[in-house]
């Protein structure tokens, strides 16, 4: 019984709290048993909180008792990624770095989700500071896929993705910089939705690249991604990135927005490297759409073979910046034996980071040293001007954009881990959208004849997510892909 | 062969703003050890700075009061570099659009004497530019301990050309900008407190070339007599190594105000690179016109303005402006009194001020803020003179009694009984006695030694106790003396 609640969607529990057939201390309840059962096979979680947990949800039973529940979102178990600050709770980052960090301080998101009443609970674990492809990176554990545990979750925000299908949260937060929400939807039969780069406030998330992270939703159904959204999004004074903007209701804007609609298909995403299972779903999906009176028409975004190249640049170079304050000066791992201050950030950041990280630190250190800056970064800036171009171009003929959100369904561990290069191919579908600052969300699109899941991404236009859910929405209502569940 | 020197200077300027420049906690000196931090000031993961638009005020009106030109759209970018001072090893600053740019700083040279005006020169900048200021480290035998108090505070750095051609110059522009940053209100450039640093690059040449010799920085100039001693030392040791055949090399030099002499801090620069790039956390400013307008019409008179003013409007000898000016509370206190007091008696008032309540405000070791002497005070004193109700000798006794007890001059005069009340005959009967009484100094005055008269004034003002008004007393006794017989 218990496990049935935690795979049912936010939507079904929401009316369940209201009707007062099931409480918030039940369901948080099951989802703390469910991890007790699962989670030493699945390692989705870094750290939990069943204590706090549960008194957040006897707070919301308390006020719901009252008639003064906050709308869908209040009592139900919610997880955040493992980079997301949460006042009085580790934030690791998965790194040795943060091992024993606690912020002091709420996200934004946080406060946002505190303040719809969800119940925070379990710190996903990712790729260390959301750098990889496969959630190997981290430095505590590696999270395995539910649908088969030889296999990664995707990444980085990899707990977050396995934490929804593992039953372990109704629904959980992710952040997304080159993919990192949509790749490891896919790969574990959620739906990830990585929004509008400024609809979402990035105050509190610790950041990889500035210009590229968002922070989006893990959940079930799309439905709940909207649910999700509408909680999440909106101006924040203390991101200055942040999108002046007032926040639909996306949830009712499901069945407002109506098609049929015109749907683009990229040329350039349908060639070589697609894995044919991958290609027959989204061939089906096509046919879905084409079937409910979509127009599909083909599109070309001509300089996606920059994206990757691009996206390593940009990416690595904000990368090096921002992680320059893990220094062993203040609140970060310090080395027990340095013998001047040079010494200690050297020792310190050697024995803190992981190999992936370094690498990336290493890299956009040297694209940003002078006499490489114009070669490099600044080349990289104009292209990626092209890249978001391309996809203007393309929104003046369609609606959205539909591709497949990986090339391949999951990986073995450990497969890719010795090539950086095959793992960031991972991602290759999914980068544009973070180059380009566009909402994009993956949806379950069916399994691989090994059992392993498919995902389907679709791209929408700056600040629709409005449509983008409605478009999304449709194939999702008119599939059960998303109730298949992982044999655990 | 003759060398002069070419001084560039990098001043910082603290902005006053009530909170830092990229978080809402507060900025002050003083307070405990890291207790003006937040997570923003500390770098906590995830934290992102947010502009503070009273910082960008500032740096506007700086750079209008400086006739900069202001940048259309500025933007920001990351110095990346480790120090313990720097909470995100990043100093958010602004490298190739800063928003101020070129501008010039007017300076007054001395003069050939201390009550005449000296040249006038503008010193031309380079930019103006907004950053962070970062914390402050403390060293003990084993261990360094920071300070994030200061980290975030807006600081200015104001470049300019290497345009200096003296100590006396780079002194003159230091004090020009200070009083101009206090007069606009943007910095109390304190420089004990650090609101105000200077270094210095200087270098010589040979007269007549126009190439920059090998440039030495002065760093820790920490007063502004400092500054111009440190840069006169600098420049008289490249002399002298030049004359010795001796080499300059580039290098930083740490001056020592008290010993008067300096120590290499290191040579030549340390490749630094800085990867500068955009900051992707801070979206450019665009100032626009209205902005602009509404800086402006906040922007005071620049000093040197006011002072050609005073001495034109008001006919002000140059000495007295330049005792009103540098103080804009004092120069505005001046006006307050004219306004009310009337032009005519400007110079009257300024005497005032600069000989009386000066010396009673220093010897009372009290600010102007604190003077129970008021404008009004003093324009009512300045007018009961001129009316001839009292003599200036009274005068003086009237503005102690007000100075020190706030009563206003008139009701002092009444309450004492000061006012020059005195009876024509009696005067008259009093000039006679001293006309009589005074053979000697007669004799003189009749001789035609005009100067003998003043011998003949004491006894009459003595018998009056003070209160005959002196002119009347000095025709009286020309009347007099011209039919003595």
């Amino acid at each position: 019984m218990s496990t049935e609640l935690t795979f049912q969607t936010i939507a079904q529990l929401a009316d369940a709290l209201a009707a007062g057939t099931v409480s918030s201390v039940e369901l948080t309840q099951a989802a703390i048993d469910r991890a007790t059962a699962v989670d030493d096979r699945v390692k989705a979680f870094n750290s939990v909180n069943p204590e706090d947990a549960l008194a957040q949800a006897a707070a919301s039973d308390a006020r719901r008792s009252v008639g003064q529940a906050r709308g869908p979102l209040d009592g139900i178990p919610v997880s955040l990624k493992d980079v997301i600050a949460v006042r009085d709770q580790p934030l690791t980052a998965s790194s040795k770095m943060l091992e024993n960090f606690v912020s002091p301080y709420d996200a934004t998101v946080t406060e946002k989700l505190k303040a719809a009443g969800a119940v925070l609970w379990g710190r996903a674990n990712l790729d260390e500071f959301a750098m990889g492809s496969s959630t190997e990176n981290s430095a505590f554990q590696t999270t395995c896929n539910p649908y088969d545990l030889d296999r990664v979750p995707g990444g980085s925000s990899g707990g977050s993705a396995a934490a929804v299908a593992a039953g372990e949260a109704v629904a959980t937060l992710g952040s997304d910089t080159g993919g990192s929400i949509r790749q490891p939807a896919a790969f574990c039969n959620v739906v990830g939705l990585k929004p509008t780069y400024g609809l979402v406030s990035r105050y509190g998330l610790a950041a990889f690249a500035s210009s590229l992270d968002q922070i989006g939703p893990f959940t079930r159904t799309v439905e709940d991604a909207a649910i999700m959204l509408g909680a999440i999004a909106g101006h924040d004074p203390r991101d200055s990135t942040s999108f002046k903007t007032d926040v639909p209701d996306y949830r009712a804007a499901l069945s407002e927005k109506k098609g049929p609609w015109k749907l683009g298909i990229p040329k350039e995403y349908f060639g070589e490297g697609l894995d044919p299972e991958v290609g027959a779903a989204i061939e089906k999906a096509i046919a879905f759409y084409r079937e409910q009176g979509c127009e599909i028409k083909e599109v070309s975004l001509p300089h996606t073979p920059y994206c990757l190249s691009t996206y390593y640049i940009i990416a690595t170079a904000e990368a090096s910046s921002n992680l320059a304050r893990y220094d062993g000066i203040r609140y970060t791992h310090r080395s027990a034996d340095a013998q001047d201050v040079v010494d200690l950030y050297f020792k310190s950041r050697a024995e803190g980071f992981g190999p992936e990280v370094k690498r990336r630190i290493i890299l956009g250190t040297y694209v940003l040293s002078s006499g490489y800056y114009d070669a490099y970064y600044l080349r990289a800036q104009k292209v990626r001007t092209l890249i978001r171009q391309d996809f203007l171009n393309a929104y003046e003929q369609v609606d959205a954009i539909l591709t497949p959100t990986t090339p391949t369904p999951a990986f073995k561990a450990g497969e890719k881990a010795a090539d950086p290069l095959a793992m960031y191919l991972s991602d290759i579908y999914t980068i544009g959208v973070n180059l380009a600052g566009l909402p994009g969300i993956s949806i379950p699109a069916g399994f691989t004849s090994a059992g392993l899941p498919i995902g389907l991404q679709l791209i929408g236009q700056p600040y629709a997510e409005a449509d983008l859910l409605a478009i999304a929405h449709a194939y999702d209502t008119a599939h059960d892909w998303h109730s298949q569940r992982p044999e655990l | 062969m003759n060398y002069e020197a070419v001084i560039g200077l990098e001043v910082h300027v603290q902005a006053k703003s009530a909170s830092k420049i990229f978080t809402r906690v507060g900025q002050g000196y003083g307070h405990d050890e890291n207790t003006l931090t937040d997570p923003v000031v500390l770098a906590l993961p995830g934290t992102l700075p947010v502009m503070n638009k009273a910082a960008l005020d500032a740096i506007i009106k700086a750079g209008l009061m400086l006739h900069c030109e202001i940048a259309e759209v500025c933007k920001w970018d990351r110095k990346n570099y480790f120090y313990p001072d720097s909470p995100k090893n990043y100093q958010i600053t602004q490298y190739d659009q800063p928003i101020c740019i070129g501008g010039y700083v007017e300076i007054e040279l001395p003069g050939p004497s201390r009550n005449v005006m000296g040249e006038h020169k503008k010193i031309p900048l380079t930019r103006i530019h907004l950053e962070e200021d970062v914390g402050k480290l403390t060293h003990f035998a084993h261990d360094s301990l920071v300070d994030y108090n200061r980290a975030g505070t807006p600081l200015m750095e104001i470049v300019t050309d290497p345009a200096l051609a003296s100590a006396e110059e780079a002194y003159a522009f230091l004090t020009t900008l200070r009083t101009t940053m206090i007069y606009a209100g943007i910095s109390d450039c304190d420089m004990e407190k650090g609101q105000l640093r200077c270094d210095a690059n200087i270098s010589i040449r040979p007269v007549g070339t126009t190439e920059l010799g090998t440039k030495v920085e002065l760093k820790n100039l920490n007063s502004i007599s400092y500054v111009r001693d440190g840069i006169a030392h600098e420049i008289k040791r490249q002399l002298a190594l030049k004359k010795t055949g001796g080499e300059i090399v580039q290098e930083t030099r740490d001056y020592d105000g008290i010993a008067g002499t300096s120590q290499s801090l290191r040579s030549k620069e340390e490749a630094h690179d800085y990867r500068y790039f955009p900051d992707p956390d801070l979206m450019p400013v665009r100032v626009d016109e209205a902005w602009k307008a509404r800086i402006a019409a906040e922007c005071p008179e620049r000093p040197f303005e006011k002072q050609q003013r005073f001495m034109t409007d008001y006919d002000l000898p140059y000495t007295i402006t330049s005792v009103l000016i540098p103080d804009r509370e004092l120069s505005d206190w001046f006006e307050a009194a004219v306004t009310i007091a009337g032009r005519a008696k400007a110079q009257a008032v300024g005497n005032w001020i600069a000989n009386d309540l000066l010396r009673e405000l220093s010897a009372a070791k009290i600010g102007l803020a604190e003077s129970k002497v008021t404008p009004p005070h003093l324009a009512e004193l300045v007018g009961l003179i001129d009316v001839g109700t009292i003599s200036n000798q009274i005068a003086r006794e009237v503005f102690n009694e007000t100075f020190a007890s706030g009563e206003a001059p008139a009701a002092v005069v009444d309450r004492k009984g000061l006012k020059d009340d005195t009876d024509a005959d009696e005067l008259e009967q009093w000039c006679r006695d001293a006309i009589a009484g005074n053979d000697k100094a007669r004799e003189q005055f009749l001789g035609g030694k005009d100067g003998a008269i003043n011998a003949m004034k004491g006894p009459v003002m003595k018998a009056s106790r003070g209160k005959a008004n002196p002119k009347l007393v000095d025709e009286t006794l020309r009347r007099l003396l011209a039919n003595w017989s």
